[in-house]
């Protein structure tokens, strides 16, 4: 057992709530999770669709011992948006800071600062650790090495890394679903709900590249960390973030359980990923300080 | 928030256009340090400590400001190089310090009192409870909005904070959200957070293919030329993609902005000072595009129309096609 945690890492795609609500109650019965994000972070437009959804989904899964985060946008902009984070922030839960927007209303209450927000060294970490870090899941693009850099300085939170899943590499303040279907953001109808694991992006040589989910940009490769726990706490690294897509979840939750229990090799967990349904190849640069598209593990 | 003259705010990526700003009517010029803790860390670019001072000495002679950005994020571990940017840039005079990084902010606030601090566009802050964090924590005076935000949001969010504004007018255009954009690391393994550079030179290949000109970035295929097609430079995300069966300019055309039609709407949105982008280009074009929004600002100023200002900004564009990017609505 190598004490890492695992959590799951709040949904970006635009799903319908009958969806959501399948997923975790899925995930409530049989992932080995013990850490789950729920809420809106890529699209403001989108929360009167999946707000009803969410007292039941929290309550399904606290009820079968998940932790249950509350996850706040990424780039909160109009009145509606900046409240919903306020009033996110309010929550005795653990609430997963995405953007600066958020810290005024929740510093002094304890919170997990997401992949959204810079930090990107010890200082700024030491910084909010004091406002009240508990859990700091950097940026995609620092390596692991930084990372351990960070953990090692800054004892009082743990840290977290973004091991599976198309990697959240841009936002924008204009949506490009809208854009592909001639459409505007303002008047977008939601062609985002038709990508449930955002849609693919090709270059002109047909090579598979980046997939957007409207204002949000991803690699089209999903990011696949298999590491040895051991690579894991040498760093400092006390948790593993998993993020949502539409492949069998609980067999990504149990493949990286396993991993982490020392049950599964780093290359068997790799294999076992490999061969469920999942919407780009293989990925891992990041973590070893190289571009993220790049694999480096199975050599 | 202020009623005053709007300042104009001029890129200097070496000393020689530092002077030709001045020269030709900044009422400010922003540089950098040569190294990694700016965000134009390009070759042949940027600023020593020497140089800087010098640039100070002669900016304030000519009744000009310097601001110096140490606007990248510090790296683990190697935090103290911003810091000394950041004392460097003080003992020189700077009259503002421009940052993006906490760890950056912090340590100018608490050492550097007198130096003005601004917070880069790279930081990202669009609602009045960021920029509001980023004031009461380390005494932020002026904030570079980030390129998202329309005219009319500019104006509330004018009501609702009490720092100054700044906001970009001309030059090379973010189709992302400034700061918060890994796709360069993604391809080639440098990013502007970590390494201030975007879809840098080395990693851009030109390949003659089949009677077309292929531009690729670290191996993926940014766009293709026909002959006779100018080409561009493989900046990620401008290129031409394919997704759901349609090949388009998915994230943004070939543009840069030009928001010079927008000067009065911004001053009538509170708007303090208008920035140039472009420390990588040389003086005779910061020269004339610094002549040009002179003029264009000094017509605003004294209620010139629309027509006039036209007048004055036409031929800025080289060329090449422009827009004025999320200050209308429509762009999103």
């Amino acid at each position: 057992m190598s004490g890492i945690a695992l959590t799951l890492g709040p949904v970006f795609f635009h799903w319908s709530p009958d969806r959501l609500s399948d997923f975790y109650r899925r995930i409530a019965d049989e992932a080995p999770i013990d850490r789950v994000h729920v809420g809106e972070v890529v699209c403001g437009k989108r929360m009167p669709f999946s707000d009803p959804a969410w007292p039941e989904i929290i309550e399904r899964l606290e009820r079968a011992g998940k932790q249950v985060v509350l996850s706040t946008l990424a780039a909160p902009a109009t009145v509606r948006e900046r409240r919903s984070v306020e009033d996110l922030c309010t929550d005795e839960r653990l609430v997963e800071v995405n953007d600066v927007t958020a810290l005024p209303s929740r510093s002094g209450k304890p919170f997990v600062t997401g992949p959204f927000l810079n930090v990107y060294n010890e200082a700024s970490a030491q910084y909010l650790i004091e406002l009240g870090a508990q859990t700091i899941c950097p940026p995609v693009e620092l390596s692991l090495a930084a990372v351990g850099g960070m953990a090692g300085a800054c004892p009082g939170a743990e840290f977290e890394v973004f091991v599976f899943g198309r990697l959240p590499l841009a936002l924008s303040g204009r949506c490009y679903h809208a854009r592909i279907h001639g459409l505007h953001k303002d008047s977008c109808q939601f062609t985002c709900e038709k990508d449930p694991d955002g849609l693919a992006v090709e270059t002109l040589d047909d090579q598979p590249f980046l997939a957007v989910n409207g204002v949000q940009t991803l690699s089209n490769q999903m990011q696949a960390f298999c590491p040895a726990p051991t690579d894991l706490t040498s760093k400092g690294v006390g948790r593993i973030r998993l993020s949502p897509h539409t492949c069998d979840m609980v067999e990504v939750a149990k493949t990286y359980k396993s991993l982490l229990d020392g049950i599964e090799d780093p290359k068997g967990a790799r294999f076992v990923l490999s061969c469920l349904d999942l919407p780009g190849s293989l990925v891992d640069g990041y973590f070893h300080g190289k571009p993220g598209r790049r694999t480096l593990t199975e050599k | 928030m202020t009623s005053g003259r709007m300042e104009l705010v001029c890129p200097a990526g070496t000393p020689a256009t530092l002077r030709a700003a001045v020269q030709a009517g900044a009422d400010a010029v922003y540089c950098g340090f040569r190294d990694e803790t700016n965000a134009r860390n390009f070759p042949g670019l940027n600023f020593s400590a020497a140089e800087l001072a010098e640039g100070v000495r002669y900016a304030h002679d000519h009744g000009s400001k310097v601001m110096v950005a140490i606007n990248t994020f510090a790296r683990v571990n190697d935090v103290d190089l911003w810091k000394k940017a950041a004392d460097t840039a003080a003992e020189c005079g700077a009259n503002a310090i421009i940052a993006a990084d906490i760890a950056v902010l912090d340590h100018v606030a608490k050492n550097h009192g007198p130096t003005r601090l601004h917070l880069s566009v790279q930081a990202a802050a669009a609602t009045p409870e960021a920029i509001g964090f980023y004031a009461s924590r380390f005494g932020v005076r002026r904030v570079v909005l980030p390129r998202v935000l329309s005219v009319q949001e500019i104006t509330a969010l004018n009501r609702l904070i009490d720092v100054e504004t700044e906001a970009f007018v001309f030059g090379g255009l973010c189709v992302m959200i400034e700061g918060r954009c890994y796709l360069s690391s993604y391809a080639t393994g440098k990013s502007p957070n970590l390494n201030g550079v975007c879809s840098p030179p080395e990693m851009v290949t030109y390949d003659d293919e089949a009677n077309s000109t292929v531009a690729r970035l670290s191996g993926f295929t940014i766009d293709r030329y026909e002959p006779g097609e100018p080409v561009g430079y493989p900046t990620l995300c401008k290129g031409r993609f394919t997704a759901s069966g349609k090949t388009s300019y998915l994230f943004e055309d070939p543009v840069s902005l030009n928001a010079g039609g927008m000067i009065a709407g911004l001053k009538a949105a509170g708007v303090t000072a208008l920035k140039i982008e472009g420390r990588q280009r040389g003086r005779g074009y910061v020269t004339e595009v610094v002549r040009a929004f002179r003029k264009a600002v000094d017509a605003v100023e004294q209620g010139g129309d629309a027509i006039e200002i036209d007048r004055i900004l036409a031929g800025q564009s080289e060329g090449a096609r422009q827009t004025a990017g999320a200050y209308n609505k429509k762009w999103r």
